[in-house]
């Protein structure tokens, strides 16, 4: 292996000793342990890294850090195939497969770059007005070109095999940045006593001093600090870590992600994992973006920001270029030029300010930079990576070029427009950040005391000063977390001396001989014109400028970007930056993956399953299950068919000829208990609870304020102040929350007690003609007599030992009981009923027959239940006590409620043989047109066993005013109508013989 | 991503509560007949931008039902006492 041409013999903050290989585009390259993609890329001669976002043009690695517009890359092969990966972020490892993206066939040639010759026809709002206005359909013509031609990389279509993870952690003090402001915060705050955590989003501690060469005096001090933090038991270093989301009540969303371990899920190691954590105080040490300047190709490979170029320079001993044109409005490029300069690369600085200092001039005239002043670069040539500049002198006023335009050959343009402080997490609360003339930036605006910036995200661009205020910021935030009075201790002195300010001119652009395209967002190929477009149009607020143009919509946010644009509207508008103000700034900060946000929480984790204390019986018993809610239901067996269509009608027959049991332990329960349960009772639901019999059971219905029907259910009377109520399934949760409601802040006079006992007692049906014979053979001590247990009687006893509670109760239409056992004797009663009752050839049936029982009976439930039923509309009308006030009473009665033509509960049944009826079909009477909302819809549907033809419930306009009338269903889906005659929502027994047999 | 201190357990995660309304309003009497009265309970809510009262239940805590005092703007939740207490407090 030889070292490639780039790297420099010494220096840089790398791995000499352990060469990692990997693939660019299936060619291989060498690297070392500490670079990143992009840092080994440049390494290797690679300029050309991938092709832009709409016009497919050539571009290289901008930046050295989370801000890159341009080097996204595809990383990995198969179920890992990860796109859009900042390559300056990701750090190499062996046998690492990197792919381009966006282009075709290949990098260097792509075919689809004509998109650029056909420019003028995507610029900004290409897209709204083509296929927005009247000729939206053809939207529909172009879409699957256009997204071939637009768009970034390829995700992988498997499933991730990788493990992710969520936790939570709290803290008195989150750092947030570990450059030289954030260790001297987090080392003021640890050593006043707070616990902290520091984070850190680069794979090492230090920020800017990262980019000074190693052993230097401000290395050796960065080490220093950073040796006494990992010392400290009080505080946690999380590197590798990004910080995205700040949230309310000083909470922050972290990513941590660990992409430099070879992946094994199977251990249980996560990949990423997300962080939320609860910090006392908050210090925001996020440093500040570097800027790009606007001129004709500013994006092509080989131009990048000053502050990337030194960083690959001194942090991976990269020289990007061998003749370097350096072009900034402020002082910070001139460490870069001193940095290219001493690695052998030829400098020249194109600045354009009229004026620079002297202490610049002295330190840079060393390395014999030549320095020109007044000067821009204009322009650039070069498709697929910069070979010459051309330079051009500029008016002090305007900026404009003069016409003396001198081309340099040049393989680097290092461009410097200044700093961006990284405010965006200061602003997630929608804290606005405040425009600072002097340094042509945005800062974070007036933050609660509990968050404090310090360092260069304040416009502090000192060494000293940012390390002073960072200590400070420290020592405040313990303060705020409670813990100050111990000293602050002391950091080692900082060996710096260099007065490092801005002395920044504000120029945006170098315009005025436009050729080729100048880049405001590179990665959304965003040009200076399109700005000038959406002004000229009238999208002149920054919001509609950004969804106009897409500007700072890429994965990068506009990170380098936005401030730009924002400059450059203000121009155009005559306004102040001030005044044309900031689009607003959303987490994430940077892209968080989707599987770390669901952690754990995939596959069977999603959410917790609810199971029934027979779940293991009906699994050991050909149950076949479903889920209904959170619970898994047996849906039907497999003693009476394969399939659910022939299972649930054969166990149907069978309850309706013989006996059956079913599992309803889903039903919720609930104990009311106290002096004034019957009290409450009465007010909850509306009919009678107080005069109800003890030993005797009622059905009942709950509404809400506004008089629709909640939840329906049936409460039995056990003792002069005790009831057991039972909910819908669906709904118990629900109704307990209300019913505590009510007596904790509406009826706090009320003695009753409520328990949910849902999990606690297991239930189920056994129902038929046979229905008390089964019983009377598992319970052969027990009179069930109808004189001793008639229908809505309720009987409380025991069964060697274990208490047990029956009801007679017919949710099926037949002769039924509901019996309940504690839950851990439900499986031993459930077996001994079905053990005895054998010779009645009782058998389980499943929740598809409960449900199609119910229907042929007209019992309404949780489908026919919408939450926009009154009592009326559910044919409960009758229900309503007429001699005490009961929740829902008075609204129950206002004029839309009692409205003639509302949708209420109806039979329904087929006119077609042998043709499916299916739920959910829309309802219309013989002539409507078959269009719209129609006049109801079909709410259950279900074969009758009895009738032989389809039935079902819906809802319809008017009710059973119509029955008789023949309507049409409608099931648009399937282009399907049927035929159907309104008839009684009760089936069959309508007298009630079977219920009281 | 709130914290919101339950006058019975403590401080605890807002995973644990539910939101259960507005806290302002006065429930008419259990049985009152005035339609308007009950019209105006279910129907007519203020929107304010600031400090607001609302019922909370500690659901999966203690799940006693409270009050909290919350800024509609920042979310800072200065005070939570038991809803019980309501009535003496307003």
């Amino acid at each position: 292996m030889s070292t490639p041409w780039n790297r420099l013999p010494h220096g840089g903050r790398i791995d000499r000793q352990k060469p990692i290989s990997f693939t660019f585009d299936y060619q291989r390259h060498f690297g070392f342990a500490g670079d990143t993609i992009a840092s080994a890329l440049l390494a290797n001669g690679e300029r050309l890294v991938g092709r832009s976002f709409k016009y497919h043009r050539p571009r290289g690695v901008y930046s050295a850090g989370i801000e890159e517009p341009n080097a996204l890359v595809t990383v990995g092969t198969g179920n890992r195939r990860e796109p859009n990966v900042p390559a300056t972020m990701r750090e190499i490892s062996e046998g690492m497969v990197v792919e381009s993206q966006n282009n075709w066939p290949s990098r260097t040639l792509d075919l689809m770059s004509f998109n650029q010759l056909a420019g003028k026809l995507i610029s900004a709002g290409f897209y709204y007005k083509t296929f927005m206005g009247p000729a939206q359909k053809s939207w529909m013509t172009y879409e699957p070109f256009i997204r071939r031609a637009a768009g970034l990389g390829k995700a992988s279509t498997e499933p991730d095999p990788d493990r992710y993870e969520t936790r939570h952690a709290f803290t008195d003090v989150l750092v947030i940045g570990a450059g030289p402001a954030g260790l001297a915060a987090a080392h003021a705050a640890a050593t006043s006593g707070a616990r902290v955590v520091l984070v850190e989003q680069d794979r090492e501690l230090g920020g800017s001093l990262l980019s000074e060469p190693v052993d230097s005096a401000l290395d050796q001090w960065r080490a220093e600090v950073e040796s006494d933090l990992r010392r400290r038991d009080s505080l946690t270093i999380l590197t590798r870590t990004t910080a995205f989301g700040l949230y309310d009540h000083n909470t922050v969303g972290l990513l941590e992600t660990r992409d430099h371990e070879t992946p094994k899920p199977e251990s249980g190691r996560a990949r990423h994992v997300v962080v939320t954590v609860r910090a006392k105080a908050i210090v925001f040490a996020t440093g500040a973006i570097e800027r790009p300047l606007v001129f004709n190709n500013n994006d092509r490979p080989g131009v990048m920001l000053a502050s990337a170029a030194r960083t690959y320079v001194s942090r991976y001993a990269v020289k990007p270029g061998t003749r370097a044109i350096i072009v900034t409005n402020n002082d910070t490029a001139y460490r870069a030029a001193g940095d290219l300069a001493r690695a052998g690369v030829q400098v020249v600085v194109a600045d354009m300010r009229a004026e620079i200092g002297s202490e610049v001039r002295a330190e840079t005239s060393a390395h014999g930079i030549e320095i020109r002043t007044r000067t821009a670069v204009v322009d650039v040539a070069g498709r697929h990576g910069v070979h010459a500049a051309r330079l051009a002198e500029i008016d002090d006023v305007e900026s404009k070029p003069k016409y003396s335009i001198e081309a340099r050959s040049a393989d680097l343009v290092a461009v410097s427009g200044g700093w961006s402080p990284a405010v965006h997490l200061t602003s997630h609360l929608g804290v606005k950040p405040v425009w600072r003339a002097d340094i042509a930036a945005f800062v974070p605006g007036a933050l609660p005391e509990t968050q404090i910036p310090a360092g260069a995200v304040t416009g502090v661009f000192s060494l000293n000063e940012c390390i002073v205020g960072g200590s400070e910021a420290g020592v405040r935030a313990a303060t705020m977390a409670g813990r100050s009075g111990a000293d602050p201790g002391r950091l080692p002195a900082i060996p710096d001396e260099r007065s490092e300010t801005l002395n920044l001119k504000p120029v945006w652009e170098v315009s005025g001989i436009r050729h080729g395209k100048a880049f405001v967002d590179i990665q959304n190929d965003v040009t200076s014109d399109d700005v000038r477009l959406a002004h000229r149009e009238g999208y002149r607020s920054v919001e509609h400028l950004k969804r106009y143009t897409t500007l700072g919509m890429g994965t990068d946010q506009g990170k380098t970007s936005n401030v730009n644009a924002l400059a450059l509207m203000a121009e155009l508008t005559g306004q102040s930056i001030e005044e044309t103000g900031t689009t607003t700034f959303r987490p994430p900060y940077a892209p968080v993956t989707i599987g770390a946000l669901a952690g754990r929480a995939v596959g069977a984790h999603f959410r917790p399953v609810r199971r029934s204390p027979l779940d293991d019986w009906h699994r050991k018993n050909g149950a076949e299950l479903i889920e209904a809610g959170p619970w898994m239901r047996a849906w039907y067996y497999r003693w009476a068919g394969k399939t659910p269509a022939e299972a649930y009608i054969k166990e149907m027959q069978l309850v309706r000829s013989a006996v059956g049991i079913s599992d309803v332990s889903t039903l919720g329960k609930i104990a009311v208990e106290g002096p004034d349960a019957a009290v409450f009772l009465d007010r909850v639901y509306v009919n009678n609870y107080a005069k109800l019999a003890v030993g005797k059971a009622r059905y009942g219905v709950m509404l809400n304020d506004d008089g629709i029907a909640i939840d329906d259910g049936t409460t039995t009377r056990l003792g002069e102040h005790r009831y057991f109520m039972t909910t819908t399934t669906a709904q118990a949760g629900e109704v307990m929350s209300w019913l505590e409601f009510l007596l904790e802040a509406a009826w706090t006079d009320l003695d009753v007690h409520l328990a949910s006992l849902t999990d606690q007692w297991g239930a189920m049906a056994v129902s038929g003609p046979k229905a008390r014979e089964a019983l009377a053979l598992a319970f052969p001590a027990e009179d069930l007599a109808t004189e001793r247990l008639p229908y809505m009687g309720a009987l409380e006893t025991e069964l060697e030992g274990v208490p047990v509670k029956i009801l007679r109760l017919s949710f099926s239409g037949e002769l039924a009981y509901e019996v309940y056992a504690p839950a851990e004797c439900t499986e031993a009663l459930w077996c001994r009923i079905l053990e005895k009752a054998a010779p009645l050839g009782i058998k389980p049936y499943g929740l598809e027959a409960l449900a199609s029982l119910r229907i042929e009976k007209g019992h309404v439930a949780g489908l026919d239940l919408d939450h926009r039923n009154t009592l009326y509309d559910l044919g409960l009308g009758k229900m309503a006590s007429k001699t005490k006030p009961f929740i829902g009473r008075e609204l129950l009665a206002r004029e839309a409620h009692i409205a003639k033509d509302r949708w209420s509960l109806v039979g329904l049944e087929s006119r077609e043989e042998d043709k499916p009826l299916r739920g959910g079909s829309i309802l219309f009477a013989r002539g409507d047109e078959i269009e719209g909302h129609g006049r109801g819809y079909i709410t259950s549907v279900t074969w009758s066993t009895e009738l032989n033809k389809f039935i079902a419930l819906g809802l319809y306009k008017g009710g059973l005013t119509h029955e008789g009338d023949d309507v049409i269903a409608a099931f648009p889906l399937k282009d399907e109508t049927h035929r159907l005659r309104i008839v009684s929502p009760h089936f069959i027994d309508r007298d009630g013989k079977r219920l009281h047999a | 991503m709130l914290r919101i201190t339950c006058p019975h357990c403590g401080e605890r995660d807002h995973t644990e509560f539910r939101y259960g309304g507005d806290a302002t309003k006065r429930r008419p009497l259990h049985g009152s007949t005035d339609a308007a009265e009950w019209h105006d309970f279910v129907f007519v809510f203020d929107n304010p931008k600031g400090w607001h009262s609302e019922y909370w239940q500690h659901v999966l805590g203690c799940r006693r039902w409270f009050v909290a005092e919350r800024h509609t703007v920042t979310n800072e939740i200065r005070t939570t006492y038991a809803a019980r207490e309501r009535g003496a407090r307003s």
